[in-house]
């Protein structure tokens, strides 16, 4: 285990390492020089320099890259040069938006996927096991953002339950209407990453129901649902727990979508002005801020199987 | 293969809305039934079926029914360039990263850190630095589903190497270049279709999503998710014209993820067992 956790932690950091070199390489090299973008065409070749200083992309790569990371390990995310405001404070204030959503979105899906995904499996002759299977194959092929817009016509036009859009300036000073307004946006989240995790959640159990040590548990007396709920469940979890990662990639983007579904000022939002803008700096920080929680929830995820799975803390 | 495809419902079903999708976009090349692009003041939102119009006009008077006819081609085309690009990534990079003896490790690697970014963010990425249009969006959804079936492609190839027939074409002095065109790429053909399928199915749904938020197809074009953002605003006072496009893509999407499905069964009919293996492709909103 031990040997295990270090030889993982390092891969992780070295993925984390090569994630950065890549975006950075990937946002500089193709952008071309900032300064002159800031300055215009009209500027003389000495202003465009002395921006280029002040800016300090006159440095070398490695020295610019070095600047970034070592900023980003400090928690600083660097100096919008547009906007003057600091990329760190900015992320921390939309994140009071984007995690709520994100985390309320897992949570709902999970409650929901990972029951109906069971019923699937065990009733996958019978009509409602076709039914649910069915289902989220539909919720699979509608996109994200249509369901976001019916949704925000049934709840907030016509039956006016809900806000339709935006988020309450105060923030979350005003709870009640903040929490009102994320209903939809995680209902629409929880939707789309469900019915992914249905399926999953549904061959897991499927290719468990097979197994010969559910037909010996059953020999020994348990009913086909105990024997299930006893041996085959922990059994199944293992693989669901590996998608459980990849769909928290998945719930993140699909909160940038939501968040323009409904105006909600959060990460994805920020991301979607600073591209618009080309405001590299912050860009560079938000798409960092992403990809590093994908490969970090990757890495627990790494872990926790290690926890869950005996047989593998035994190999190794 | 064909037919064994085509007799299964599913797959007919969804080779009908792909020949459908095809079809539409190649029929809007030479006639839709209105200029999808005429702004016309005197006609605006028609309901369906009036004043010839299919399925009515949107707040500029254009023609829903031609928007969409003329959006296939967008959809159509986005999907088929990215699987090409998908494919020519997903197969280079799991050859390098099965086949060398030394240094495959650090591609391997570098696979995983590449399905850690996200196909929309890379996107992003590009459209920050070029602007967005249809070849970001193509070389976005391309790349970054691509490095997923490279994931997927290099773990069949392992195993292809590792099989008898591959050591004994070493022994009988076959080379690296034959052995990966002779044995590895036909053994890992049929995993490939599949995952490629679906790669069609991702990149409809990406493209919209781009389009929607203003990454993707620019204006004038017509394309269905930037039909949606047009839309969007006018929702609360006609929210019904916002279902054919949501329609007209989970159609596709369903088409082709039907048709993938049946291509896996008639390629590899041990996976029609009940617990088949779920999709190894990142979802996408």
């Amino acid at each position: 285990m031990v040997v295990f956790l270090v030889r993982r932690t390092a891969l992780f950091a070295a993925s984390l390492f090569a994630a950065s070199v890549l975006i950075f390489l990937l946002l500089q090299l193709l952008s071309g020089d900032m300064a002159q973008v800031i300055a215009g065409v009209q500027a003389t070749p000495a202003q465009v320099a002395s921006l280029r200083h002040e800016l300090g992309t006159d440095r070398p790569l490695a020295v610019q890259y070095a600047t970034w990371v070592g900023g980003v390990l400090a928690g600083d995310f660097g100096t919008s040069a547009l906007s003057g405001v600091s990329v760190s404070a900015e992320l921390g204030e939309k994140l009071t938006v984007t995690a709520p959503l994100v985390a309320v979105a897992m949570l709902l899906s999970v409650l929901v996927a990972v029951p109906l995904g069971v019923l699937a499996a065990i009733a996958h002759r019978r009509r409602l096991g076709v039914v649910i299977s069915v289902g989220s194959q539909l919720g699979i092929a509608l996109p994200t953002l249509w369901v976001g817009l019916v949704l925000a016509i049934v709840f907030a036009v016509w039956l006016r339950w809900l806000p339709a859009q935006g988020f309450p300036t105060a923030g979350w000073e005003q709870p009640v209407r903040a929490v009102r307004s994320l209903v939809l946006p995680a209902v629409t989240l929880a939707l789309a990453e469900g019915a992914v995790l249905l399926r999953f959640v549904r061959s897991a159990t499927l290719g468990v129901l097979n197994q010969d040590f559910l037909r010996t548990a059953r020999a020994t007396g348990l009913t086909r649902t105990g024997a299930l709920l006893r041996h085959g469940l922990r059994n199944a979890a293992l693989p669901v727990v590996s998608i459980l990662g990849l769909q928290v990639a998945a719930l993140l983007v699909g909160a940038v979508v939501v968040e323009a579904v409904f105006a909600l000022p959060g990460v994805g939002q920020m991301l979607l002005t600073d591209v618009g803008n080309r405001d590299l700096v912050k860009v560079q920080g938000e798409v960092l801020l992403l990809t590093g929680a994908v490969l970090t929830i990757g890495f627990l995820v790494d872990v926790a199987h290690r926890l869950i799975d005996p047989r593998l803390r035994v190999s190794r | 293969m064909t037919r064994r495809v085509l007799r299964s419902p599913t797959g007919l079903a969804g080779a009908v809305v792909v020949a459908l999708l095809v079809l539409g976009a190649l029929v809007s090349l030479v006639w839709t039934p209105f200029d999808p692009t005429l702004v016309d003041p005197a006609s605006t939102w028609l309901p369906p079926l009036s004043g010839g119009h299919l399925l009515g006009t949107d707040g500029s008077g254009r023609d829903l029914a031609s928007q969409l006819l003329a959006g296939a081609r967008v959809t159509a085309f986005t999907a088929a360039t990215a699987t090409v690009v998908a494919a020519v990534v997903g197969v280079g990079l799991a050859v390098l990263a099965a086949v060398p003896r030394h240094g495959g490790e650090v591609v391997a690697h570098l696979i995983d850190v590449l399905v850690a970014l996200p196909t929309l963010l890379l996107a992003m990425v590009l459209a920050a630095v070029y602007g967005g249009s249809v070849w970001t969006a193509v070389v976005a959804i391309g790349i970054g589903t691509g490095v997923n079936v490279a994931r997927v492609a290099r773990a069949e190839m392992t195993s292809v190497l590792g099989a008898d027939y591959v050591l004994a074409a070493e022994v009988a002095g076959a080379g690296t270049g034959r052995i990966v065109r002779r044995h590895v790429l036909p053994n890992v053909a049929p995993v490939l279709v599949v995952q490629l399928s679906l790669v069609l199915a991702l990149a409809v749904l990406a493209e919209a999503a781009l389009s929607y938020l203003g990454f993707g197809t620019p204006p004038p074009t017509p394309s269905w998710g930037r039909m949606l953002q047009d839309l969007q605003q006018y929702v609360t006072v006609h929210p019904l014209v916002v279902v054919w496009p949501g329609c007209a893509i989970a159609v596709v999407v369903l088409g082709f993820t039907l048709l993938g499905d049946a291509l896996r069964d008639a390629i590899d009919p041990r996976m029609r067992l009940p617990g088949q293996a779920a999709p190894a492709v990142e979802v996408l909103p």
